[in-house]
């Protein structure tokens, strides 16, 4: 089952993951942020909205800088390696995800693939359909867990992108 | 000596902590890897992708101009580095840009563009933390992942505290990376122009893929308006499907991580919001999105190297840094020795030597023994070390294009320059043949003839120290090494007094039941190294072997070191001729040196023409590491053991203490070191294993002066095994002339080689 293995390997690269059903979503997302939440609405991709949560919405880019947490979708789930794919869309998603100290994800069990090849036969089809469609680009960002550097004499998780990433997967 | 003092000082500042990283790297590799199910299929089909994508490069690069003029952007193709610094100081100043901020990207060394835009008035910023510090030490990279593993944490925290002086002084890891995110995050933000790399692009959608940790390549994207990308034209491949595999394999083969923390696939330019951080009026979402994107692919030299038989496979080169890792020379030096202008560790030459000519390339190349434990670690399947040798070559042969030509040289005992030279001794080369210690070092074969010829005298007068001050004065031999004592009488002249050494009746058996063994008199075994010769034919004989030694040229090991390729193609000529008659009459041939064997097994094939490829795949078939042969035996047929060691209690397997085995490099990449092991173990000897790739010996590496303290710093390591506390009663055992050499060095105790373990004659 791919969503088990994408769970066991999530919390590997340090990614706390929490599984539930649609309707624990409002009560998920509350308990899971910080004080100061943003968001990228959700309600049309993933079919869950952080309207009743206290993450506000389609922040300005001040607000973006003054926030620790941000709650953006994530398109696929790779379970192989407990990658997160975000889509760097002209919502916001890619600011949202990386200018914060936490980035919660959240993906649908259905989106979850199991191996990386399959991860770029859906990537390749998003290209056909954005090259069918009026603009051909499409950019995807495979996040595997926190940002992380070795630069500064050891490891340490939290460079420039998130310190800390959770993933809320989901389950039809 | 000048290079001896650098390299001797490299060692002592900057090795403990470049060792300690690559070390860490590289056995993360093997790690990872361990966890791919099919590891070797994923580098065939990277190393497939790469050959296909240059071989049709130039239709992949029209390709790619239309997909990314579609997107949007500007696809721009520079023929040289001031080519692609006047595009992209145009392009920065079009945007009027204050400040560049940047990923880490080895081309843009290559280029040195940060220069040619500080010579503008711009502000370049490296934003990956370890650039970053360099670029404040205003150093060079020392590795082509890790720029700064060089630097330990406590010379990071000196250099933050010294330029900007926090209060309370930096000190951990976690707060020089908070005080680096925090200094860069300002300068990020604000910038107008942002350049990366590019892993990767894609011919067919204009797609790239930036392989990171940090997230800086991210915000270099996402926070500016104006995107250029600056890559090696051999960065393109066909489409989005192929980067699957290189994905799967880059973050492995380099740093060890199963997949870094960020690969970006980006079809720039990016669809985020261009925003203005102060901004606390208009949400993400009303803001445009109007960016500029910037394909900027540097011929420099490469699309020459494509037309270059023996160059090309550079190009499929995906700058991972798994052969640095691997390296043991790199682990102790680094790349400011194991360097060139810009690229470092064994790919380094081939990138030197197509980018910036053979002059960069000859500074460092030496420092690449041959040992070939890079070859399995390249995710596209490089023969790194076939590189090094080739450009090697090229050095010694200097400018004088003739001379690539063996066939116009003729094949002369000494086909790369006359042994009969008076002229002073040259130590750079350059002049059209090797230098007077590689022609020395490489023709090995003519001084163990002599030295056994006139032994034990020859080996008095090697050792007296005044010839000793000469020998390394003049041909580069370190005072401190022990030179080899040659036997005046030789393998061959032992076994031919015994009745096995008739080499002319090839078919001569005199018991057609028994398998019929040549036994290789490689160069030291016959004139050296006697024991483990007369060992192996009384071990094979006790098994059931009719064994002959006949007359076979020594293997051309040496002068291929050396990058005589002449010469040692000359010998592979010869062995396999000498060879091939007793194959085809139903001989094995066992090999006793690893490096002689992987001559054969690996090396003979780049070296031999179309005609005589045939016999050589005849003669490679058959041939076999010793231990390798007895395990065949022992495993595959009725060969009784106890002809070896037991019945007669010659060893007491309960009172002996094991034994440390070091395999040899060449012999673990053939993948040969675990029958020794099992062998060993068969027959009741506890066992342990040595992990360092090499020992640092590696043939005449460890004897020239240049390099002693280098192959002296490896041979520390596989000391500390060797006397650790669960092998320091072990006998240490290695199948490598080197290694034994080098061991014999470093311990108090002597090492045997594992076939005298088994000799019956020797309790």
């Amino acid at each position: 089952m791919s969503t088990d293995t994408a769970v066991a390997k999530l919390d590997e690269v340090r990614v706390e993951t929490h599984r539930i059903a649609p309707d624990e979503f409002t009560d998920t997302i509350a308990a899971v942020v910080d004080d100061s939440a943003v968001g990228v609405e959700l309600a049309d991709t993933v079919g869950v909205s952080l309207a009743e949560t206290p993450v506000a919405v389609d922040p300005t880019p001040a607000a973006l800088k003054a926030a620790s947490t941000g709650v953006t979708r994530a398109s696929l789930c790779v379970a192989d390696y407990g990658t997160l794919v975000l889509p760097d869309d002209d919502r916001g998603t890619e600011l949202v995800s990386l200018f914060v100290d936490h980035h919660v994800a959240v993906v649908r069990a259905s989106d979850v693939v199991s191996d990386m090849e399959t991860a770029f036969e859906r990537f390749d089809d998003d290209l056909q359909e954005a090259i069918d469609g009026e603009d051909p680009r499409a950019s995807r960002i495979l996040a595997t867990g926190p940002s992380a550097t070795a630069d500064m004499g050891d490891l340490v998780i939290g460079a420039h992108g998130p310190k800390r990433v959770t993933a809320v997967v989901l389950e039809e | 000596m000048a290079k001896r003092d650098e390299y001797e000082r490299l060692i002592r500042t900057e090795g403990p902590t470049i060792r300690e990283n690559t070390q860490g790297f590289n056995q993360g590799r093997y790690e990872s890897v361990a966890r791919l199910d099919d590891y070797e299929a994923l580098k065939e089909e990277a190393r497939a992708i790469k050959e296909d994508a240059i071989e049709r490069l130039p239709d992949l690069i029209d390709e790619l101009r239309e997909s990314v003029a579609e997107n949007g952007g500007t696809l721009y193709v520079a023929d040289d580095a001031a080519d692609a610094n006047e595009y992209v100081r145009e392009v920065v100043a079009d945007r009027e840009a204050e400040r560049v901020v940047k990923s880490k990207s080895m081309t843009t060394e290559e280029i040195e563009v940060n220069e040619a835009l500080e010579a503008d008035g711009v502000d370049v910023v490296e934003t990956d933390l370890g650039e970053w510090v360099i670029q404040l030490a205003d150093e060079a990279p020392s590795h082509i992942v890790g720029p700064a593993i060089h630097k330990s944490r406590e010379g990071i925290a000196d250099l933050l505290n010294d330029r900007f002086g926090p209060e309370p002084p930096l000190e951990t890891a976690e707060e020089l990376t908070e005080f680096a995110r925090d200094q860069l995050g300002d300068l990020v933000e604000s910038a107008e122009v942002g350049m990366t790399g590019a892993n990767f692009v894609a011919a067919d959608s204009g797609t790239m893929a930036l392989v990171t940790s940090e997230g800086n390549a991210r915000k270099t994207v996402a926070a500016t308006d104006t995107h250029i990308a600056v890559a090696g034209v051999e960065k393109v491949v066909p489409s989005v499907a192929d980067l699957s595999a290189f994905v799967e394999l880059i973050g492995r083969s380099g740093t060890g991580q199963d997949i870094t923390s960020y690969v970006s696939l980006l079809t720039p330019p990016v669809d985020s919001p261009v925003v203005d951080f102060g901004d606390d009026e208009t949400p993400l979402s009303e803001h445009g999105n109007d960016r500029d994107f910037h394909l900027v692919l540097i011929d420099n030299g490469r699309l020459a190297m494509r037309d270059d038989d023996q160059l090309r496979e550079t190009l499929y080169c995906i700058r991972c840094g798994a052969c640095s890792n691997s390296c043991v020379n790199f682990q102790s030096v680094g790349g400011h020795a194991f360097g060139g202008e810009t690229y470092s560790g064994g790919i380094g030459t081939g990138w030197e030597a197509g980018v910036e000519g053979l002059d960069s390339a000859a500074e460092f190349n030496d420092f690449c023994t041959g040992c070939t434990r890079c070859a399995p670690a390249c995710p596209v399947k490089i023969d790194i070390p076939w590189i090094n040798t080739v450009v090697r070559d090229r050095i010694n042969r200097g400018a004088d294009p003739e001379r690539f030509d063996p066939l116009v040289d003729g094949l002369t005992p000494d086909a790369e320059g006359s042994q009969t030279d008076n002229s002073p001794a040259t130590t750079e080369g350059g002049d059209g043949r090797p230098s007077l210690d590689k022609r020395f070092f490489g023709n090995f074969e003519t001084v163990a003839k002599l030295g056994s010829a006139t032994a034990p005298v020859s080996n008095w007068l090697a050792d007296l120290g005044p010839n000793r001050w000469l020998m390394e004065r003049v041909l580069g031999v370190d005072r401190r090494r022990e030179l080899p004592q040659f036997r005046r009488e030789t393998f061959r002249e032992w076994a031919a007094g015994r009745g096995v050494a008739d080499g002319v009746t090839a078919t001569g058996s005199t018991d057609t039941d028994s398998r019929r063994v040549v036994v290789y008199p490689d160069l030291y075994t016959n004139h050296v190294q006697v024991g483990r010769g007369k060992a192996t034919v009384r071990v094979l004989e006790a098994l059931g072997c009719d064994v002959v030694v006949p007359d076979v040229r020594a293997s051309g090991r040496a002068p291929f070191s050396q990058g005589m390729v002449a010469t040692a193609t000359d010998h592979a000529e010869d062995v396999v001729a000498d060879l091939e008659p007793y194959v085809a009459s139903g001989h094995d041939v066992v090999v006793i040196e690893p490096s002689d064997l992987a001559m054969i097994d690996r090396e003979y094939e780049k070296l031999l023409g179309e005609g005589d490829r045939d016999a050589l795949e005849t003669v490679a078939e058959c041939s076999y590491e010793a231990l390798e042969y007895v395990y065949g035996l022992l495993e595959q047929t009725d060969a009784d053991q106890t002809a070896l060691v037991g019945a007669d209690d010659r060893r007491d397997a309960a009172a002996d203490p094991g034994v440390v085995y070091h395999s040899h490099c060449q012999q673990r990449t053939l993948g040969l070191d675990g029958h020794t092991v099992a062998v060993l173990e068969r027959l009741g000897y506890d066992v342990t294993t040595t992990d360092v790739e090499c020992c640092g010996m590696a043939g005449s590496f460890g004897y020239k002066a240049d390099y002693y303290d280098v192959s002296m710093d490896a041979g520390a390591q596989l000391r500390e095994q060797l006397d650790a506390d669960e092998n320091r009663d072990r006998v240490p055992v290695a199948s490598g002339t080197s290694c034994l050499e080098q061991i014999d060095a470093l311990l108090s105790r002597s090492p045997a080689h594992p076939i005298e373990l088994l000799d019956p004659t020797s309790a």
